[in-house]
């Protein structure tokens, strides 16, 4: 469903992908795994077009996508949960859901909304808070959520449990699994939680300095010492 | 001055004397430094050119007053009132007394007082009434033991709470007020004409809400489209004979494309940047009204613009093309100010049509894109909001509203010309938004009152209008820093179907929500 090959993007001069080759399938859920600074968000965003990918094609379902707008691309059925959550924060929950499904049919929106309230009950409880006041964890569904609200086919999910408690990693883990596997929603998921990540993924990446070192499925990855060393140990 | 600390309550009453020397002393120099120009110099006509009069006296009680004001709050601060309002209270009895007879007799008593001039006398003696009263409260407060102090979060959710009830009955309260306005007893020609420079203004900041309040776009050059509307319709009268009714759509549309023509270049740019190139526009255009001598008449300016008629009616006392006039019509004594009330309702229609048209789209997906780019244009991008078609709709709704009300201006004027058009009415516009509180409605309606209503009002009081005008700025920026109404409303409610949002019942709404 998305192909992402040979992929260079710079920042200025400071060449923050070198070359970066990924395939997410259809229904799959697919994880990126790496140090701080890796590159993982700027591959998300890259994907939605902006920044730019230098050098190097993207595709979504065979179109391709490199020099599309932003906006274009997310029309197209790509939801991104940013980096740092992102949610308006003056705009109460209700808002917040609404301006996600701004590129959805409106007919769906109330079907929309109840399904995202049943997956967060936290967020139904705050329908009429401002976002700015919602607790970190709390801010951190809403994004999930908003980007749920414009029934996208890809997911791109950036760290979604920064922050959050053990427990509440777990479920939102566990809300993860769940579109996967009830709405047939392919998800590409960026993670410092390695652990949680790959048990969950179907499949994963692992990125160093720009650059694609290892992939394999899951489990694969969860038993290679590499990656245990440099991303499993101490804790877990 | 010192505000944040004033609000901390003394630990201990003891008076830090040196502090309090520091303080007054610091006050004490920098007014001295203000004023030495300022006050100091002073540049008087005299036969043969302009002389320089210095005025140093002056200059040393100014100094010297600030030192003692700065004083006594600092005294009020640390616990000391009972002396501060004695002191305080009783200079303010003295001058308002002499104050009071110089008013009723007419009689110079400058020689009791520290200033030559009443008005700055009665200034001095508002401060001295408002360190007593706040001594006097401080007093009050410290008897009855501490005060429950409020967090942070308590006095936000106090003043969102006065807000949004201010706002719920004001709107009604003050449409109802203006509706009948003209027929209040005490409103002359005067007033009417007050009240329509006002509402004019109030349309405007409306208008320019759209761009800067909702949509988070700094422009500084909003004047542009008022000076396309007010030309596109004298160009039209006074070219092709056309009626106002007529050429209002046509300005606003003119208006409105200026709009689209400005932000397609400039949209990309952000922040200050943005706001350089729309000041940058406004001039521009300016400028070009100014020389462009063929078609706009240049700095002659474009006079003999008619009149707005009733319906085919003309408000004057005969008409010039013999048909019927609007007092024929209704069979009434012909009177001047009817033509002005007639203004009156013309601006008020358009200013209230702007107004419902702002509150409809904000609930409408385009102006929540508006008021969700002000926040994160990045996050909007993620969700498919094609950012420069949002800005330029706003850019262009907004610079359609400043046509119409252009148009109006031309109209009631009777005659314009560049000079109408300069920056500074740009800048007082943004003020009226930025006053009242961006994005609130009603917050321009009490921010154009107060900075175009009043200081035209008190005109008698000449030179003291733009002192008055400072010091209303630096008075709300520091009690309301966010704007006299800073509240966003939501432009979602659950409650929609009828009953009236209620403090405190969120709980119920979120349980009886779908
Ligand atoms: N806007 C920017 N301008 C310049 N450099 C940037 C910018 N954004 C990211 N970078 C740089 O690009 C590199 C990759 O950053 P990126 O945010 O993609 O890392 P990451 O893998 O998501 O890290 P983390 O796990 O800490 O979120 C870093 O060296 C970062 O400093
Ligand atoms: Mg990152």
């Amino acid at each position: 469903m998305l192909s992402v090959s040979g992929v260079h993007t710079f920042y200025g001069n400071i060449e923050a992908l070198r070359g970066v080759d990924v395939e997410v399938a259809e229904r799959e859920i697919v994880t990126l795994i790496g140090a701080n600074g890796a590159g993982k968000s700027t591959l998300l965003m890259t994907i939605c077009g902006n920044p730019r990918a230098t050098t190097g094609t993207i595709t979504l379902n065979g179109e391709d996508i490199t020099q599309r707008p932003t906006f274009e691309i997310v029309r197209m059925g790509v939801a991104q949960s940013p980096e740092g959550r992102r949610i308006f924060p003056r705009m109460t929950v209700e808002e917040n859901l609404r301006m996600g499904a701004v590129t959805a049919d409106p007919q769906y929106y109330d079907e929309d909304r109840a399904r995202v309230f049943d997956l967060f009950p936290r967020l139904k409880e705050r329908v009429e808070q401002r976002g700015g006041t919602l607790s970190g964890g709390e801010q951190q569904m809403l994004a999930i959520a908003r980007a749920l609200m414009s029934r996208p086919r890809l997911l791109l999910l950036d760290e979604p449990s920064l922050g959050l408690a053990p427990m509440v990693v777990k479920q939102i883990f566990e809300v993860i699994r769940e579109i996967n596997e009830s709405q047939k929603m392919t998800v590409f998921l960026v993670e410092q939680n390695a652990f949680h990540a790959l048990r969950l993924a179907h499949r994963g990446y692992v990125m160093v300095n720009g650059q694609i070192t290892l992939t394999g499925s899951g489990d694969e990855l969860l038993a290679n010492p590499e990656v245990r060393a440099a991303y499993l140990e101490g804790g877990h | 001055m010192g505000d944040t600390t004033a609000r901390t309550p003394a630990a201990n009453p003891g008076v830090d004397w040196a502090a309090l020397a520091k303080e007054s002393v610091l006050t004490a120099l920098v007014v001295l430094g203000l004023s030495v120009y300022m006050i100091g110099l002073k540049a008087e006509d005299v036969t043969g050119g302009l002389a320089i009069i210095t005025r140093y006296d002056s200059v040393a009680i100014v100094t010297v007053l600030a030192f003692l004001l700065r004083a006594a709050l600092v005294l009020v601060r640390s616990g000391v009132y009972l002396p501060v309002i004695l002191v305080c209270g009783a200079l303010a009895v003295a001058m308002t007394g002499l104050l009071g007879a110089w008013w009723a007799t007419g009689e110079e008593m400058s020689a009791y007082l520290p200033f030559g001039d009443p008005v700055v006398n009665g200034l001095l003696d508002l401060m001295l009434i408002a360190l007593a009263v706040r001594a006097a409260l401080r007093l009050r407060a410290s008897l009855h033991g501490p005060a429950k102090a409020m967090t942070q979060e308590e006095k936000e959710a106090k003043a969102a709470r006065f807000v949004k009830n201010f706002s719920m009955f004001a709107g009604p309260a003050l449409l109802a007020f203006a509706l009948i306005y003209p027929f209040l007893p005490f409103v002359d020609r005067f007033y009417l004409d007050v009240a329509v420079l006002v509402m004019t203004y109030v349309m405007l900041g409306w208008g320019l809400n759209i761009v800067v309040g909702l949509a988070g776009l700094l422009d500084l050059g909003y004047v542009a489209f008022y000076a396309v509307g007010a030309y596109s319709y004298a160009l039209l009268a006074t070219n092709f004979d056309l009626g106002f009714w007529v050429c209002l759509p046509f300005a606003g549309v003119m208006a409105a494309s200026f709009g689209l023509l400005l932000g397609f270049p400039v949209l990309r740019l952000r922040g200050d940047y943005l706001a350089i190139v729309t000041l940058g526009f406004g001039e521009i255009i300016r400028v070009i009204l100014l020389n462009w001598y063929q078609f706009t008449n240049g700095p002659d300016g474009i006079s003999g613009i008619p009149k707005p008629t009733f319906f085919g009616l003309p408000l004057v006392r005969r008409a010039a093309d013999g048909g019927e006039t609007f007092h024929q019509f209704f069979n009434m004594q012909y009177s001047t100010t009817d033509r002005i009330v007639f203004l009156y309702y013309v601006i008020l229609i358009l200013a209230m049509v702007t107004n419902l048209f702002t509150m409809r789209i904000r609930k409408l997906p385009i102006g929540r894109a508006w008021e969700a780019l002000r926040e994160d244009e990045i996050a909007c991008r993620s969700l498919g909001i094609n950012p420069t078609n949002t800005k330029l709709t706003a850019f262009a709704i907004g610079a359609m509203f400043a046509g119409f009300a252009g148009s109006f201006f031309a109209t009631r004027q009777g005659f314009i010309s560049p000079e109408s058009f300069t920056f500074i009415e740009s800048a007082v516009i943004l003020a009226v938004v930025v006053l009242g509180g961006m994005g609130s409605q009603i917050g321009v309606v009490v921010a154009a009152v107060i900075l175009i209503g009043l200081p035209e009002i008190f005109r008698d009081l000449q030179q003291y209008r733009m002192l008055a005008f400072g010091g209303a700025m630096v008075l709300i920026m520091l009690w309301r820093p966010a704007g006299l109404l800073a509240f966003r409303e939501p432009t979602i409610r659950l409650w929609k179907g009828g009953g009236k949002p209620e403090p405190g019942n969120e709980k119920a709404a979120a349980e009886a929500g779908p």
